[in-house]
């Protein structure tokens, strides 16, 4: 079973780059911010499966709830951030 | 056998971490990859989620329940959450006025 | 509100917070416990005018229930429409199976926390996103194409009506 969650985990990070490159080159900002927090997601998954490879879950879970909530965080603020700039609307034009 | 189920809960939580990925990257505009950031959101989360919490739970005792509950509460606040990050993406992308794409 | 209804809600919310303290903590000794009581009152003392919103007991106890028998559905929606989500977005021609348009609707749901309900199971389920709503239950939603925006309002308007009536 072991086997499984490291397969799992190494599968899982390699996905994570898919919404990488959507994060990367998405023509807009908020495309960006999407791969982000799509990656954050992700990532919640990671930790608790690192977790269980180092056997100790009990830890993991309160990383992973924290990283929850960071990631809630950071795309809701950097959002309404951009909404008042003059800088998102240019780049989509061009 | 409840570690046979959770192996499948896992791997089918990847497929659908998959499919929200590869739909982030082929759908034509921002408005519609968000369905696919919804599916890794929402489906993906869930099974992979409920496939490590019956992992955890295959060993019965009171810490792997506290663990195990845990983890629905992290997924209890990411369903509370995701729609809230969606919502304010999309109002953001509205007010900058991105127009929708549609079929010709 | 009335002393009353004010105890309840307070004991309540101070029931919910202490539950939460004692998954999060998983200790049960003595003194975990006592550091639990002192901050679940901390919390309520400060946000009191946040979080005792509670009016009366049985209709509380009435939404509860109504939870616990929506989300289980809801979860099926899910599944549902994930399932339906595979083919689009595998298909070859994929320009050709999508059609996203904005459509309007009217909900029937006039409550607050039953709208707020209403817009968040939208945009949960996986083809429909929730990109504006208001007081009077116009809803503005972003569907990705004709089966996701024939769906609604639908059985999901119905269940949360139900829910919400008074």
């Amino acid at each position: 079973m072991d086997n499984l969650i490291l397969y799992s985990a190494i599968v899982l990070a390699i996905l994570m780059a898919i919404p990488l490159y959507r994060a990367v080159i998405g023509p807009t900002v908020l495309d960006r911010f999407m791969g982000v927090s799509a990656i954050g997601t992700q990532t919640t998954v990671l930790l608790i499966m690192i977790g269980f490879m180092y056997h100790r879950v009990d830890m993991f879970i309160d990383i992973a709830l924290a990283y929850a909530l960071l990631n809630f965080i950071s795309v809701l603020a950097a959002s309404r951030y951009f909404h008042k700039q003059k800088g998102l609307t240019e780049e989509i034009k061009s | 056998m409840t570690v046979y189920i959770s192996g499948l809960l896992i791997v089918g939580g990847l497929f659908f971490f998959l499919i929200g990925s590869i739909g982030m990257i082929r759908l034509p505009d921002f408005y519609s990859r968000l369905h696919a950031a919804g599916i890794i959101d929402t489906m993906g989360l869930l099974l992979s989620m409920s496939g490590l919490a019956l992992l955890i739970l295959s060993d019965f005792n009171l810490g792997n329940i506290l663990s195990a509950l845990k983890i629905i509460l992290i997924v209890v606040f990411i369903y509370l959450t995701s729609p809230t990050a969606t919502h304010a993406i999309v109002d953001a992308g509205i007010r900058a006025g991105l127009k929708p794409w549609s079929k010709k | 509100m009335k002393t009353q209804q004010r105890k309840t809600s307070f004991f309540l919310t101070f029931f919910i917070l202490f539950l939460f303290w004692v998954i999060f903590s998983g200790k049960f000794d003595s003194f975990h416990l006592s550091l639990g009581v002192i901050s679940c009152f901390l919390v309520i003392w400060i946000t009191s005018d946040l979080l005792l919103v509670t009016p009366d007991m049985a209709k509380f106890i009435r939404l509860f229930m109504g939870f616990t028998l929506y989300i289980p559905w809801l979860i099926w929606q899910i599944v549902l429409s994930s399932i339906h989500m595979i083919p689009i977005i595998l298909s070859p021609e994929i320009e050709k199976k999508i059609n996203p348009r904005i459509i309007k609707i009217k909900s029937r749901v006039r409550d607050e926390v039953g709208l707020v309900t209403f817009a968040n199971s939208i945009t949960l389920t996986p083809g429909t996103i929730t990109v504006a709503a208001n007081i009077h239950g116009d809803m503005t939603i972003h569907a990705i194409d004709d089966e996701c925006a024939a769906s609604l309002p639908g059985d999901m308007g119905e269940k949360i009506a139900k829910l919400f009536a008074d």
